[in-house]
C-alpha cells in the first residue's frame, strides 16, 4: 500500500459496507489535509461505515483508501457515543489514558509527563474535578468530554468523529466545537457526521453530503446552490 | 460451638483437603467471574462449563476416572466450543445465545450418554458433581497450577481486557492488543473451568466462578474492589459449604454453591452498594 504526500486521504471508487454488501459506492475524492469536513446524509445512508472504513475497522468492499500513514497513531477515531460501555467501573481518569495505548502499551504507568497530559486534557474539557469518578456517575455530556479528553491525549493528525454532538447539552457542544476549531487551526484533518445544519454551515467549511443516489463533495456554501453527481475526481480544498 | 467449625479440619485430612481446593479454585475462578459479568458473558461460563462434559467424557471412555485423560479431553471441548460458539455468531444469522444454549444442551446430552455408556450412575454422578471430599495430591497440585496460570495471564491481558471491555471499538482502532485479551480470556475461562469440574463437577463449577461475582457487585464499586470481594466471599461460600455439608451430611459441592447462592440473595437485601436495605434507608432518610 502507498501513502498520499502531505497528510490527504484520498478515496477512489471505494465501496463500504459489511460483509462484502455496500452501503454506499463509487467515492472518489481527495480529504485534503488540514481540512475540516462535516459528513452529513440521512441515517443509514452509510455514515457511520464511511468512517468506520477510514479509520480502517471495516475493509474496503471495493476501490481503496489511501492514507498519509499505516501508523496507528495516525488516526484518532470517536465511535459513537453508544459504543461505550457506561456500567464497566473504570475511572474518567483510566478512560482518557487509555489515549496513550499506543505510547505506553499494556503493562507501563503513565509516567509523570504522561500523567500531566491527562490531566491538562481533563482540564480543558472541564472533567479535573471528576477525575476519579467512574465513568457510570457521568452525564452524558461529561461522558463525551471525557472521550474528547481521549481524543486530545491520542494527539492524532487525523481525527475521525461520528456523531459527536448527539444527545448532549449545549454548553458541552460549545467546548467541544471549541476544541476542533482549535484542532483545525493546528492543521489536523478533520471529518466528524454531523446532523444539525446549522451548525455545519457556520463551523464546517467543506461537507460531503451522501444522499440515496450521489454523494455531492465541496466547500459547504456551495453546496446548497448547486449540488452535482459525484464524478471522477473531486478535490476539496483546504477550506480556510 | 467452636469445635464445630474446626474439629471436622483438625481431624480429617479430607475435610483441608477440600478446603484448600475451594480456596485455590475461588482465587483463580473470582476474578474470572467478575470480568464475565461485567462483560455481560455470563451464560458464556455456563455453555462452556457444560461443554466440557463430553470432552471429559471422552477422556473416562479412553481411561476412567483419570485425572490427565479427563482434563486434556475437558481442555480439548471447552476450547473447541469456544471456538465453534465464535463461528457459528460470525457467520450464521443466529445470536450468541442461542448459538451458546444449543451447543450447552448437546454438550450435556452427549457428555452423559458417553459416560453411560461404559460407567455407572455413581461415575456419572462424580462427573456431574464432582468430589470435593475426595482431591488427591496430584488434583489439587493441579487446581493450584491452574489458578496461578490464570492470575498471572490475567495480569498480562488486564488493561487490553479492561479498555476492550468499555470501548470495544477503540481498541479494535489501537491493534490486536483487544482482541487477543478478548481470545486469551475465553481460554482462562476454559482453564478455571477444568479445574473447577475437578472438584465441584461440570454443572457446578461455574456456580463458584459466577455467584461471588454478582454478589461482590453489591459490595463494592470499583473493579478491584469487586475482584477483592468476589475472591473473599468465593472463601466464606467454601467454608461455610464444607463445614454445613459435614454437619448435615449433604453432597459438598451443592452445598458449597447453595452457600454462594445465599450469600448472593443476602448481598441483593444488605450489600453496601445498592442493597435493597440501603436503598430504602437512602430514601427514607430525608
Amino acid at each position: 500500500m502507498t501513502t498520499t504526500e502531505g497528510g490527504t486521504i484520498r478515496l477512489s471508487g471505494l465501496a463500504v459496507g459489511y460483509r462484502r454488501v455496500p452501503v454506499l459506492q463509487e467515492l472518489t475524492g481527495d480529504f485534503v489535509s488540514g481540512s475540516l469536513t462535516a459528513l452529513i446524509g440521512p441515517n443509514g445512508a452509510g455514515k457511520s461505515t464511511l468512517l468506520m472504513t477510514l479509520a480502517g475497522l471495516l475493509p474496503p468492499i471495493e476501490g481503496s483508501v489511501i492514507t498519509p500513514s499505516k501508523d496507528r497513531g495516525h488516526i484518532a477515531y470517536l465511535p459513537q457515543y453508544a459504543a461505550i460501555d457506561r456500567d464497566f467501573p473504570i475511572t474518567v481518569f483510566d478512560l482518557v489514558a487509555a489515549g496513550l495505548f499506543q505510547s505506553i502499551g499494556s503493562f507501563r504507568a503513565p509516567d509523570v509527563v504522561a500523567k500531566q497530559q491527562i490531566q491538562k486534557a481533563l482540564e480543558t474539557v472541564g472533567l479535573t474535578p471528576n477525575a476519579q469518578m467512574l465513568i457510570g456517575h457521568l452525564s452524558g455530556g461529561q461522558l463525551q468530554r471525557a472521550l474528547f479528553a481521549r481524543l486530545i491525549v491520542q494527539d492524532a493528525p487525523t481525527i475521525l468523529m461520528d456523531e459527536p454532538f448527539t444527545a448532549i447539552d449545549t454548553a458541552t457542544v460549545d467546548i467541544l466545537l471549541d476544541l476542533i476549531l482549535g484542532w483545525h487551526k493546528q492543521g489536523r484533518t478533520i471529518i466528524a457526521s454531523l446532523h444539525d445544519l446549522d451548525l455545519v454551515q457556520r463551523y464546517f467549511p467543506q461537507t460531503v453530503r451522501i444522499g440515496k443516489t450521489s454523494t455531492d463533495w465541496g466547500p459547504t456554501q456551495n453546496l446548497q446552490a448547486h449540488t452535482h453527481r459525484a464524478g471522477p475526481k473531486n478535490h476539496l480544498g483546504d477550506g480556510m | 460451638m467452636l469445635s464445630l467449625l474446626f474439629s471436622p479440619f483438625i481431624e480429617f485430612a479430607f475435610m483441608r483437603r477440600a478446603l484448600a481446593g475451594a480456596y485455590v479454585l475461588s482465587l483463580g475462578a473470582a476474578p474470572i467471574g467478575v470480568f464475565l459479568m461485567l462483560r455481560r458473558m455470563s451464560l458464556v461460563g455456563d455453555a462452556m462449563a457444560h461443554a466440557i462434559l463430553p470432552g471429559a467424557a471422552i477422556g473416562y471412555l479412553l481411561a476412567g476416572l483419570s485425572l490427565g485423560f479427563m482434563t486434556a479431553g475437558g481442555l480439548a471441548a471447552g476450547m473447541i466450543v469456544a471456538l465453534l460458539a465464535g463461528l457459528v455468531t460470525r457467520f450464521t444469522v443466529m445470536r450468541e445465545d442461542a448459538a451458546l444454549a444449543s451447543f450447552y444442551l448437546i454438550s450435556l446430552a452427549l457428555g452423559v450418554v458417553l459416560i453411560s455408556i461404559k460407567g455407572s450412575n455413581i461415575d456419572l454422578l462424580h462427573v456431574l458433581f464432582g468430589t470435593v471430599l475426595s482431591l488427591d495430591n496430584p488434583t489439587l497440585i493441579l487446581l493450584a497450577a491452574t489458578t496461578s496460570i490464570s492470575l498471572l495471564v490475567l495480569a498480562v491481558i488486564f488493561r487490553p481486557l479492561v479498555l476492550e471491555s468499555v470501548d470495544p471499538i477503540f481498541m479494535t482502532t489501537q491493534g490486536k492488543s483487544g482482541a487477543t485479551a478478548h481470545l486469551t480470556f475465553l481460554a482462562l475461562v476454559v482453564i478455571n473451568l477444568v479445574a473447577g469440574f475437578h472438584a465441584l463437577g461440570t454443572l457446578l463449577a461455574v456456580g463458584l466462578m459466577m455467584l461471588p461475582a454478582f454478589a461482590a457487585r453489591f459490595w463494592a464499586h470499583s473493579l478491584g474492589g469487586m475482584i477483592a470481594s468476589a475472591t473473599l466471599i468465593g472463601f466464606i461460600a467454601s467454608t461455610i459449604g464444607i463445614l454445613a455439608s459435614y454437619h448435615l451430611n449433604t453432597p459438598t459441592g451443592p452445598t458449597i454453591i447453595l452457600a454462594a447462592g445465599l450469600i448472593y440473595i443476602a448481598s441483593i437485601l444488605i450489600g453496601a452498594q445498592n442493597g435493597l436495605l440501603m436503598r430504602l434507608n437512602k430514601r427514607s432518610a430525608p
